[in-house]
């Protein structure tokens, strides 16, 4: 499906830690404003894709914009891991025939509707039987494990992870989209509180409430739209062996994530290297989660990203990798890695608030940790 | 063993293919799920041997015996059951069975201020109710 599909449309709501409406409403805002960026109707949508964590249902979202006959529609699971698959999903739809424009989103009230840990039971079923009654129930918890572990093994440091969040930080000042736009320190992440051990506040991605939107239609149909679209390049899923919902603790790989097997695929299918890539948007719930990402998706050895991060390569506009141009999860909005993928159309459409000049190929990575999926983006 | 209250902490829910990992536990040994045709350990438990196949397995005593393989000091905000606890100390263990057999777990006793990686530690059972005892770590010499 290389080249077959394109995202023709973005939409989304401000976003805010109490925005005040319900999902549905926010969600449908959003696909509204894709729709109308793309310039399409609702009556020419027949295709829906959705997190399997998404509380909006295809029926609530037919029915409310009016859409005619819907022949395509699924979920993915895995939490922040089904972002980039969802449209994956549907450019898959799409190069089958089984549809023509689909839309994907996810709209979540993070921000204000609680911590899901914090509803954590006094029963705990499934593999969290093993980990809950110990108190590591936070999805920073098992993360930390991981870092922790990357420390060990290669060295690395508070102060790198740190590097990750003050790069993110210097993108969202520039966007005024993003709700963290006061700028940060080293010293200032150094100075935040600690709630993981070896993670701190700042390496931690924002609360947020807020919804957004992607059309996805032919890349032949693209042509004559609005928009210059971002073609799907290449879209991967990928999981390892002896992995569990978020960690991957029993298994001979304990510092490679779901990414390695999606990042494997992704190149594989795309024809091009990392080495071809203009920017990034990772997955960024947690610091660390960047810096594997960073080794995971090659643009550095395993152990190397700390110096990689450290020595300014995830900065706009001078470094090699400009990364998250928008704040990312860690500045911009946290819902659940899709505003990365609305930041990975900016870059090929040339509007993004951190531009990289004349980007041709964008990487967008979904969660990090968990079983994931992965984009790769270029101009028509 | 030693008692504790119970609160509103969370506990395991036993099911058919953990019930018999928890009673090891309450029984005050650590026991693995082997399988039966191929003598793979595997942890989690669960009905099928990744290696071979096989629904065939049984349960044996491990040494209880392993090596911090990482560690995190969570601080709050934490479930109520563990806010008087924090900063709560919990280990990663790496038995010393080898095959990737790694079990999470809370620090007890002497020296969570100098917890590290590859410290030599113990397993020591934490009576919590008349079914559930949970398998926690203690520094070894
Ligand atoms: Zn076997």
């Amino acid at each position: 499906m290389r080249r077959a599909a394109a995202i023709v449309g973005i939409g989304q709501t401000e976003f805010a830690k109490k925005l005040g409406r319900p999902e549905r409403t926010a969600a449908l805002e959003a696909i509204r404003t894709a729709l109308q960026d793309a310039g399409l109707e609702p009556g020419e949508v027949d295709g829906l894709v959705r997190f399997d964590m998404e509380a909006t249902s295809e029926v609530d979202i037919a029915r409310n914009l009016g859409l005619p006959n819907l022949r395509f529609f699924s979920s993915i699971a895995y939490g922040g891991g089904a972002g980039c698959a969802t449209v994956a999903h549907a450019a898959m739809a799409i190069a089958a025939g089984q549809a023509s424009v689909v839309v994907c989103w996810r709209a979540r009230n993070r921000g204000s509707g609680g911590r899901p840990w914090a509803a954590t039971g006094q029963g705990v079923p499934g593999d969290a039987q093993f980990t809950a009654p110990y108190g590591l129930v936070r999805p920073v918890d098992q993360i930390a494990m991981l870092a922790r572990r990357h420390m060990h093994e290669y060295g690395t440091t508070s102060e790198q992870f740190g590097a990750v969040a003050v790069a993110a930080r210097k993108h969202a000042v520039r966007n005024p989209r993003a709700l963290m736009r006061d700028p940060m320190t080293l010293a200032d992440h150094q100075a935040s509180r600690m709630i993981s051990e070896p993670l701190r506040k700042f390496d931690c991605c924002l609360e947020t409430d807020g919804a957004l939107a992607v059309v996805v239609t032919s890349a032949e149909r693209a042509r004559d739209l609005r928009q210059p679209p971002a073609v799907v390049l290449a879209a991967s899923q990928g999981m390892g062996p002896e992995h569990t919902v978020m960690t991957d603790y029993h298994g001979p790989h304990f510092l490679k994530t779901p990414s390695t097997w999606a990042a494997r695929d992704l190149f594989g299918a795309s024809g091009v290297t990392p080495a071809d890539v203009d920017c990034a948007q990772f997955y960024d719930a947690f610091t660390p989660l960047v810096l594997l990402s960073v080794e995971e998706y090659g643009f550095c050895k395993a152990g190397e990203s700390g110096p990689f991060a450290a020595g300014g390569a995830l900065e706009w506009p001078d470094g090699r990798l400009p990364f998250n141009t928008s704040g990312g999860g860690l500045s911009e909005a946290y819902v659940h890695g899709f505003n990365l993928i609305l930041e990975g159309v900016r870059q090929i459409r040339g509007t993004s608030t951190s531009q990289v000049p004349d980007a041709e190929i964008s990487l967008v990575t979904s969660g990090a940790g968990v079983p994931t999926s992965a984009l790769l983006l270029c101009r028509s | 063993m030693t008692q504790t209250m119970i609160g509103e902490r969370p506990l395991p829910q036993p099911d058919e293919d953990s019930a018999p990992y928890w009673r090891g536990c309450n029984e005050g040994e650590l026991r693995m799920q082997r399988c039966k045709p191929c003598g793979r350990l595997r942890f989690p438990p669960r009905p099928m041997c990744p290696r071979c196949q096989s629904l065939e397995s049984h349960w044996v005593p491990v040494s209880g015996r392993g090596t911090v393989y990482s560690w995190v000091r969570c601080h709050p905000p934490l479930l109520p059951a563990f806010q008087e606890r924090a900063p709560l100390l919990v280990v990663l263990v790496e038995l010393e069975e080898g095959e990737d057999l790694r079990i999470v777990g809370n620090w007890l006793g002497e020296g969570a201020e100098d917890v590290a990686i590859g410290q030599p530690v113990q397993v020591v059972f934490e009576r919590v109710n008349e079914e559930i005892s949970l398998p926690h770590w203690r520094g070894m010499g």
